[in-house]
């Protein structure tokens, strides 16, 4: 089982739109995959068309009094499970404060899912909290959307500081740039020039489409609705280079 | 990943071509997506001639679909317990021994074939003890065409899918079954989708069916499963006269010759010809204790063929007990290794082909296409006499003999008898147990188990010491032959002979425990329970 996390300290730079896109591409490819949408906005939730609701709430789950396999649901796809958001996440880093090896939490709420899944997506809300840290700690892979700015490529170095300071094992980095607009000068440069002199950021890159916008009125992921449009494929490319730098196995082949 | 079939229903009286039009969900605050996903799945299941599978709450179904095949194991439940992948055999790969055998790339979807033919894997290895040595065989075939529909709620979020198969049967005779629709709820839906269910169990011309798709396929041709068993199975009435009973006995033994028949010419697995054989020694039993009840001459004319049969299927049993108990036999070896014992082995081989080929065209041949035909007609006639005694009765007084004869034979058993009054003491055990089986419907089945439990324990070891002395002189005669075709290099006359020195001892084991065994048959508690047995029915 791999886990991979779409992380930004900045909100609104794309990080739900990835984690439903390529969750979906990953549950096409054959994995069995399982999004939970730890923000309390619950937009993963909302596209995927599932009520943002928990039972017991957050505090129920990150105690281990409610299982975390009572609260998944199907989503319309196969193989695509989804851990939906609820509003009581807002209050999860209290919660992770009072329980044992808060960092370690999620890594251990996800242990049990191994036999069932062979990918997990967490799909994190912004900011540095003791719920970021936790999910970096438990992820294998961050997933992490860049709006081509020279601030944006500064949060990616302390991203990357912040990680290596960790013990024991620590999560791979797959930046790419997400809500690209071509017509912008300073843009272009960014995309052209950061991925040859970073190794952790790819080249491939989400344009800013208002097919990717309107992913909230379809209700459905744009790689599902729209698979050969060029969000669906940039997208496609995205995952192609996502799970080949986390050494993800080849799915069971359905196709004998 | 889980989803689970809440329930399954079928539908009567539904155009075929459109059974969605039933499925509209009246006043709900679900929806019914308008587009079905239809799949065409080729479907094929598989069992043991006696069922082996079915009896153990186990279903397995190979199905095709979309280029892909699959087996599946399922549970009474209709769980699905394990699945395994197939590869279709490359045109032109060798078929291996038997019709069944592994292909280039080690798996088959031809049938009927051994279990080695599975892929190595938990679907395997979970019917591996309930098949045995039995080869697995198709059980029926079916084209499914099925409809998906999506129930959606009111986020347009799918919360169930409602299947509708429609099922065309062409083996083992051809017929629609009637479509049948199964509720599944999606992980997380469960409430809801029980609400649909019930919806679903609501509408016009459906009703509710808990049976496998086997069960409906067989059901679609008039079959079910499980209708063979190697078991007698006659129902006889007390009061029935004695030659009906007869003729009813022996007809129901024929059926199991008659069924058998095909599976042994074509050598399918082994167990074909030792349901054979047995039905066979069984009619001559029947025949020899109560063939006087039967019209006169009927039972001295067929007992002659019945002999003939018997007699023409003894060569190849006996070498498929040698080759089904090689292993074991090879595994036990202590100063030889199993690789000196090749050679006899080979040997067994050749002599079972040559063996089953004389089988085979015995059974082909004109004489025993007459004994079909004339057994048959003699049994219909011998159906219809009402002459006395009653069948009760007749199987208070034959077992009566049987059982004294038993006692007298076994009572004259000391420790110098020659093994001889052994080997004919087990004849007379078996008669016994043989009667008491062929009138076994006529007594309390508790009390009939118990008087039989003292019975087999002492054929059990009747068993063992002739089978190791027919055994022991046996491998004995096979040296010679091997030794006479060259075929015997010196290591393997000395493996075949430490084989006979562990035959010889569990003879010995045998023997010893004889007395013992016998002295409980005899016991006064276990004699009356005979009595108390064939009394209360008569």
């Amino acid at each position: 089982m791999k886990i991979f996390a779409t992380y930004n300290i900045k909100g609104g730079v794309g990080k739900t739109a990835t984690a439903v896109n390529l969750s979906y591409l990953a549950a096409r490819d054959g994995y069995r995959v399982l999004l939970w949408d730890l923000d309390p906005q619950g937009a993963a939730t909302f596209l995927l068309r599932i009520k943002p609701r928990v039972k017991g709430g957050g505090k129920a789950l990150i105690r281990g009094t409610r299982s975390v396999d009572a609260a998944i649901k199907a989503t319309d796809f196969d193989n695509l499970d989804l851990l939906p958001s609820d509003f009581t996440y807002r209050n999860l880093d209290l919660v992770l404060d009072a329980a044992k090896k808060p960092s370690r939490r999620i890594a251990s709420l996800l242990s049990p899912l191994k036999a069932e899944y062979d990918v997990i997506f967490l799909d994190c809300p912004p900011g540095i909290s003791l719920l970021s840290e936790a999910v970096l700690h438990a992820a294998d892979t961050l997933i992490v959307p860049l709006i081509p700015t020279t601030l944006s490529v500064r949060t990616l170095d302390q991203l990357t500081e912040f990680i290596s300071d960790f013990d024991g094992s620590k999560p791979s980095v797959v930046a790419f740039f997400s809500m690209v607009d071509r017509r912008k000068r300073l843009h272009r440069e960014i995309v052209e020039q950061l991925p040859a002199e970073r190794s952790d950021v790819v080249t491939a890159a989400i344009p800013a489409l208002s097919l990717i916008e309107r992913m909230s009125v379809q209700r459905a992921p744009v790689t599902a609705s729209s698979p050969r449009s060029v969000a669906g494929r940039s997208y496609e490319e995205l995952w192609l280079e996502a799970r080949k730098r986390s050494g993800l196995p080849d799915p069971p082949d359905d196709a004998w | 990943m889980q989803q689970s079939v809440l329930r399954q229903f079928v539908l009567h009286g539904i155009d075929g071509a459109a059974p969605d039009k039933a499925l509209k969900l009246p006043g709900s605050a679900f929806a019914v997506s308008a587009a079905a996903r239809s799949t065409t799945m080729r479907r094929l299941w598989l069992d043991t001639f006696d069922w082996r599978l079915y009896r153990s709450g186990l279903t397995l179904e190979q199905v095709s679909s979309r280029g892909t095949t699959e087996l599946v194991l399922t549970g009474r439940d209709g769980t699905v317990i394990a699945t395994d992948h197939v590869v279709r055999r490359k045109a032109g790969a060798s078929a291996g021994a038997g019709a069944g055998g592994e292909g280039g790339n080690g798996r088959v979807t031809r049938w009927p074939g051994p279990l080695e033919a599975l892929p190595l894997g938990p679907l395997r290895d979970h019917i591996a003890p309930v098949v045995g040595v039995r080869a697995l065989l198709p059980a029926a075939r079916a084209v499914s065409t099925v409809h998906d529909w999506r129930v959606l709620n009111s986020d347009d979020k799918t919360i169930a899918r409602i299947t509708v198969d429609r099922m065309s049967v062409s083996y083992p005779a051809a017929g629609d079954a009637p479509a049948r629709v199964a509720v599944t709820a999606l992980r997380g839906y469960q409430a809801q989708a029980m609400r649909v269910t019930d919806l679903v169990a609501g509408l016009p011309g459906v009703s509710g069916g808990g049976q496998s798709g086997l069960e409906v396929a067989l059901a679609a041709v008039g079959r079910r499963p499980g209708d063979y068993s190697g078991k007698i199975d006659v129902r006889l009435s007390p009061r029935m006269p004695a030659a009906v009973a007869m003729a009813t006995l022996l007809n129901s033994l024929f059926d199991t010759i008659e069924a058998n028949v095909n599976g042994t010419v074509r050598d399918v697995d082994t167990e074909f010809l030792h349901d054979l054989r047995i039905a066979v020694r069984r009619t001559r039993t029947a025949l020899k204790l109560a063939g006087d009840v039967l019209p006169s001459g009927m039972a001295a004319k067929f007992r002659s063929e019945f002999k003939w049969l018997g007699d023409l299927t003894t060569p190849t049993r006996d070498l498929d007990v040698y080759l089904l108990g090689y292993p074991d036999m090879a595994a036990g070896l202590i100063a030889a290794t199993p690789g000196e014992l090749k050679p006899f082995h080979d040997h067994l081989k050749r002599s079972r082909a040559a063996a089953q080929r004389e089988l085979a065209k015995g059974l082909r041949s004109a004489r025993f296409s007459r004994l079909r035909r004339e057994w048959r007609q003699a049994l219909a006639s011998a159906a219809t006499s009402a002459t006395r005694p009653s069948a009760a009765r007749l199987a208070a007084s034959r077992i009566a003999r049987a059982h004294r004869r038993v006692l007298r034979d076994g009572n004259a058993i000391t420790l110098t008898s020659p093994p001889e009054l052994l080997h004919e003491l087990r004849k007379r055990c078996k008669e016994l147990r043989y009667l008491l089986e062929f009138f076994g419907s006529l007594y309390d089945p508790g009390e009939h188990w118990r008087a039989v439990r003292e019975l087999k324990a002492l054929q059990d070891v009747l068993g063992e010491f002739q089978d190791t002395q027919v055994q022991h002189d046996e491998i004995r005669a096979f040296a010679d032959q091997m030794m006479a075709q060259r075929a015997a290099p010196a290591a393997t006359l000395l493996a075949m002979g430490e084989i006979t020195v562990g035959l010889a001892a569990r003879q010995r084991q045998a023997r010893n425990e004889f007395a013992g065994r016998f002295r409980d048959f005899a016991s006064p508690a276990s004699q009356s329970r005979i009595r108390t047995l064939i009394g209360a029915a008569a």
